[in-house]
């Protein structure tokens, strides 16, 4: 059963230099309360692996949307993504600063190595970026030719800690999502070491039906309640 | 043609090459404009890769950006019967052939089929998001795009940008005409009356094959 603990308990659990995997997608399906705490947290030097880094300015005129917070503050050193056009900072401080290491992997690519990572598998073989400068990714193992079409074997991916965006969360953990939020979220949910979930609502057991959970509690080490977005 | 009037008029040619029934995804930009032109009795599912299928416009009774995006991370909305999955599901439809059409934009498109636009070297680096997959895996693969940039061709002998996808282009569609990406290279099969053919070729940097006079693309 997963502990339910406050956003700053939780936030002490990530020390710095940890691998942080955050689901999400432009902020949607972020742990917004989460994260905000984190990026006041003064913890630095995280391994970042998401699919984008969100961007300046939340749907509610937030300054900075979800992720976006980590990268503004500078506490992220290395950043795996998929997608990083829509935030000016991630350029900013790989291309001028030096200071951000950008590793660009094709979207579907990096959900499956993050599955595979959670589901004990030993890589990836998908012929996305077949012929492309995916090829020399340092996640890119090799290239096998299978039934005459070529793959590249793209490696699995876990971290020390996933941090999860749920909407409905019960007493067991068994997490509910809303909308488009569950994106990245429920592969990253099982390819951690340690998982924090965020609900909006914790909720009894029994008011998410066992059909509806998408993401079981066995998955969950952590939960904290963020409140209604 | 007033340059206003392009985006439209690329959008209105690019959605007759869709189905009825065909599930479709399309990229930001030029290819959000299609679902506006599809012709009568046309109705088509659209996907977008963060996770749903059967996206529509915002509810505007009910609307949900913090919870409903789209592909761009701009609020959206769902269909009646459409769903909701997550980015491996969505992934494997995208790879697996399940999707008959994605829509996209390129910096540059070559004679091969080849298609660049995710990243310009020691400039920008957007980051290829889902375009690899989508352009690995699905059925059709049409780039609607301007014919060139400043005056500039985008579509060439070879892509000097680094690859999205190679060989993967079944249609290119501009406001000047449609070429169809063959074995033997691109076939001009139409073209925009207010244009040429000598016109097109000369703002095209690929060599256009003529096999029929090219139809009129309006």
């Amino acid at each position: 059963m997963p502990k339910f603990v406050s956003i700053e308990e939780a936030v002490k659990l990530i020390p710095d230099g940890a691998t942080v995997m955050f689901g999400g997608f432009m902020g949607c399906g972020n742990a917004h309360k989460f994260i905000d705490a984190l990026s006041k947290s003064g913890v630095k030097d995280l391994t970042m692996i998401s699919n984008d880094g969100s961007m300046p300015g939340g749907p509610m005129g937030e300054d900075y949307y979800g992720v976006a917070k980590l990268i503004h503050n500078k506490q992220i050193k290395k950043l795996i993504a998929t997608h990083v056009g829509l935030n000016p900072e991630v350029a900013q401080q790989s291309m001028q600063d030096g200071t951000l290491e950008v590793i660009l992997v094709p979207q579907g690519s990096l959900a499956e190595m993050i599955r595979a990572g959670g589901a004990g598998l030993g890589g990836v073989l998908t012929p996305t970026g077949v012929g492309t400068i995916v090829e020399e990714n340092p996640l890119c193992l090799g290239k096998q030719t299978i039934n005459g079409r070529d793959y590249l074997l793209m490696a699995p991916v876990r971290a020390d800690f996933a941090v999860i965006g749920g909407y409905k969360i019960d007493k067991a953990g068994n997490v509910w999502y809303k909308g488009t939020t569950s994106n990245f979220n429920l592969v990253m949910a099982t390819a951690a070491d340690t998982v924090i979930a965020e609900a909006e609502q914790v909720v009894e057991c029994g008011e998410i039906a066992p059909e509806d959970v998408r993401t079981s509690g066995v998955f969950v080490d952590y939960v904290v309640e963020g409140g209604l977005y | 043609m007033e340059k206003s009037e392009i985006k439209g008029f690329i959008a209105k040619r690019v959605a007759k090459e869709l189905k009825d029934g065909d599930v479709v995804n399309l990229g930001i930009g030029l290819p959000t404009l299609v679902p506006n032109y599809l012709p009568e009795g046309i109705h088509v599912t659209l996907q977008a890769e963060n996770g749903t299928i059967g996206s529509a416009a915002v509810n505007k009774e009910n609307p949900d950006p913090i919870h409903d995006v789209d592909a761009g991370g701009s609020p959206s909305g769902v269909a009646a019967g459409g769903s909701f999955i997550d980015s491996s599901v969505s992934f494997g439809l995208i790879r697996g052939g399940h999707v008959d059409a994605t829509i996209l934009g390129g910096l540059e498109v070559d004679e091969e089929g080849s298609l660049s636009n995710w990243i310009i070297p020691g400039k920008k680096m957007p980051g290829m998001g889902g375009a690899m997959d989508l352009l690995v895996g699905a059925k059709n693969v049409i780039v609607a795009m301007e014919h060139t940039a400043k005056g500039n061709p985008k579509i060439l002998k070879k892509c000097k940008l680094p690859y999205t996808a190679v060989k993967c282009i079944t249609k290119i569609i501009t406001e000047m005409g449609v070429m169809e990406v063959t074995p033997e290279g691109l076939v001009l099969t139409e073209i925009n009356p207010e244009f040429t053919v000598e016109q097109v070729q000369a703002a095209t940097e690929a060599t256009l094959i003529i096999k029929d006079e090219p139809k009129s693309m309006v």
